[in-house]
């Protein structure tokens, strides 16, 4: 927890919609050290899409300093920043966003196409070790529409684990499961942060949050509450209080 | 960006959607198929007129009396009598012919025993059958010790055979009446079939232009002088080479049209080529149509798939594909497409051709140039209609097309 992973300083982001100016961001200050596990919380419009965007490399702050990894981002080019994406950033969809009848295998292993230091083999062999790690080695020739919803969302976080990312950026990643499927991803959340990787994750569900160490609120594009979760859930607990259903 | 990568990708989305592929890649490979057959017979047309017009006799050079323009109109060609014996000796000693043989020609019946038959006789020298590269079957043909003593000797040609005497009859030898005077039979020339125009080329007795002169037609003139040029390069050159010596020996003033004409059988073939070849412009033209009906079939199926991945383009992006990556997997994607396509069409092309050649009779005559040209033109094809859906594509914003529904 030495290093900052992300550091954020004073981001502004605009849009013009029209005549009018809209201030997304308003100068947002934040570090996420490494090991983390951040939930940014916050109402539509309060700025955190604007903000994991940016987080992301998908967009660029009208004003303000990024560091990723100790790269400022604000200087990259376009080309520079799908670079940083590939290398340094795991992106998990509320929607999954696997490639349809394309294997399990498959979808994990996209990331690498977009890396050419990486050969056939060793794609492979990562892809499986991923698949691995959110328990699905049994399902990787599986195409998404052959898998349930918690299964895809777990090729998804293989699929943004391949790359060996210094950050995992979520989505409403548990936006579209139930809750013991939304358990089930958060257990395997928590072991991978067990495990030291970074994650950092966006939600309006108060009771996922509870799944991370640290909160932060947005509101109107500035950050209004920052703290660490008090009372943190155990998703594995969680599970195994959860009433059996047949 | 790997360049490797990307076409599988490409692939992987074409063999994901291979009834749109195919029935896009019809329209590419009707267009292909088209211009290769298309190509093909008309150059089989231009081939077939080449031989069929040198197998009359290549390098060959015609002189006809005629072309001047006399006041009330012009006149017909075989009445003229401008062509005299002197012409013909006096164009022994051109250096660019390799052969000289004067030609009067006339009608008439020929008969044997009890069969007649309607034919022509052309009186020459013996020189005639090499310009005309004909070979004799049996016997032999009359020489130039014939044509001083005046003989009667003839040469007939297959159909004349076959008419005058029953099958299995030997006419070597024989007496056959030409209109009532009679001659010798010393050889048979060998079969050729018709010529270009339908003319059985078999058709035919040949004799001691002497002899038909005299014996015959009981003139002095002479209907045409036959000549070869000594290599076909040489053609043109000889055609100047006889019209000089014939412009001397008639002494025809500088600024006065000549009383002859000269042309060469590479005249008569560029004549005819041209004209096959504007047929073939013209069908090409109609295919290349197709080509580029079938080139927009792709744009608009490359701008269905583009929408259709929006998503994927978003998801693609934010996992690091780059501008140009994107841009590249469709470019390929098309690339591949209208390649297919073309092999197919190339591959059909020939089939067509091979049908025609076969069911219809035409000629015909596959180039490779035919077979390139398509592929190229598919190749640009890809690549130009395929350019600007990719580039629409590349062009997408991530964060827009990750919401798009």
């Amino acid at each position: 927890m030495d290093k900052a992973i992300i550091e954020i300083n004073n981001l502004h982001r605009n849009f013009k919609m029209g005549e009018e100016i809209v201030h997304a961001l308003r100068g947002v200050s934040l570090k996420i050290m490494r090991g983390d596990f951040v939930t940014i919380m916050g109402a539509s419009g309060s700025g955190k899409s604007t903000l994991l965007n940016i987080l992301g490399c998908l967009d660029k702050a009208s004003s303000g300093d990024y560091f990723i990894d100790g790269i400022n981002v604000s200087e990259l080019s376009k080309r520079e920043l799908a670079g940083i994406r590939n290398q340094k950033i795991g992106f998990i969809f509320q929607s999954y966003n696997l490639l349809a009848r394309t294997s399990a295998l498959e979808n994990v292993e996209l990331p690498l196409l977009y890396n050419p230091d990486i050969s056939a083999i060793e794609r492979r062999e990562r892809a499986i070790t991923a698949l691995k790690r959110v328990g699905l080695e049994s399902r990787m020739k599986h195409i998404p529409s052959q898998l349930s919803g918690g299964q895809q969302q777990r090729v998804a976080i293989a699929r943004s684990l391949v790359n060996n990312p210094v950050i995992l950026l979520a989505d409403e990643a548990t936006g579209n499961l139930d809750t013991r499927t939304s358990y089930g991803v958060m257990e395997i959340f928590q072991e991978l942060n067990d495990n030291g990787i970074t994650i950092g994750f966006v939600t309006h569900e108060p009771d996922i949050a509870r799944f991370s160490k640290r909160t932060i609120i947005l509101k109107d594009g500035l950050i209004t509450q920052d703290g660490i979760v008090q009372d943190r859930l155990i998703a594995k607990n969680e599970l195994a209080a959860l009433p059996v259903i047949n | 960006m790997n360049i490797v990568n990307l076409s599988k990708i490409a692939w992987k989305a074409i063999l994901l959607n291979k009834a749109r592929t195919v029935l896009t890649m019809l329209g590419i490979i009707i267009g292909v198929a088209a211009v290769i057959a298309m190509l093909a017979i008309g150059e089989g047309s231009k081939e077939s007129i080449k031989k069929n017009i040198s197998s009359m006799g290549a390098n060959m050079i015609n002189i006809r009396p005629g072309a001047g323009m006399m006041p009330g109109g012009v006149r017909d060609m075989s009445s003229m009598q401008t062509l005299k014996l002197t012409d013909y000796e006096a164009l022994k000693s051109a250096t660019l012919l390799k052969a000289v043989s004067p030609l009067v020609n006339g009608s008439g019946q020929a008969i044997a025993g009890s069969n007649n038959w309607a034919t022509s006789i052309y009186g020459v020298s013996p020189e005639y059958l090499t310009i005309r590269e004909w070979g004799l079957e049996k016997g032999t043909a009359f020489t130039n010790e014939d044509v001083k003593k005046i003989a009667k000797v003839v040469v007939i040609g297959k159909t004349v055979e076959e008419n005058l005497f029953a099958a299995g009859e030997d006419p070597l030898g024989k007496t056959i009446r030409f209109n009532s005077t009679p001659f010798t039979v010393i050889g048979v020339l060998k079969e050729k079939g018709e010529n270009t125009f339908g003319q059985d080329q078999d058709d035919i007795i040949i004799a001691p232009y002497t002899a038909v002169q005299k014996r015959i037609l009981a003139q002095n003139y002479l209907q045409s002088i036959v000549a070869s040029a000594i290599s076909e390069d040489q053609a043109t050159e000889a055609v100047k080479e006889v019209t000089g010596i014939l412009e001397k020996t008639h002494k025809i003033p500088e600024n006065e049209e000549n009383d002859f004409n000269v042309f060469s059988q590479q005249e008569l073939i560029s004549t005819f080529s041209s004209t096959s070849e504007m047929l073939t412009i013209l069908l090409v033209a109609i295919a290349s149509i197709s080509l580029i009906v079938g080139g927009i079939g792709i744009m608009n199926i490359m701008y269905v798939s583009v929408k259709e991945r929006t998503r994927e383009i978003g998801l693609r992006m934010a996992i690091g594909a780059t501008e140009s990556s994107i841009l590249f997997q469709f470019l390929i994607e098309s690339l591949l497409i209208s390649i297919s396509g073309g092999i197919l069409g190339v591959l059909l092309g020939l089939a067509a051709t091979f049908i025609v050649s076969s069911v219809i009779g035409w000629p015909v005559s596959v180039t490779v140039f035919s077979i390139v040209i398509s592929f190229l033109v598919c190749t640009f094809t890809g690549i130009f209609f395929g350019y600007y859906p990719a580039k629409k594509g590349a062009a997408l914003d991530p964060i827009e097309a990750l919401r798009y529904e």
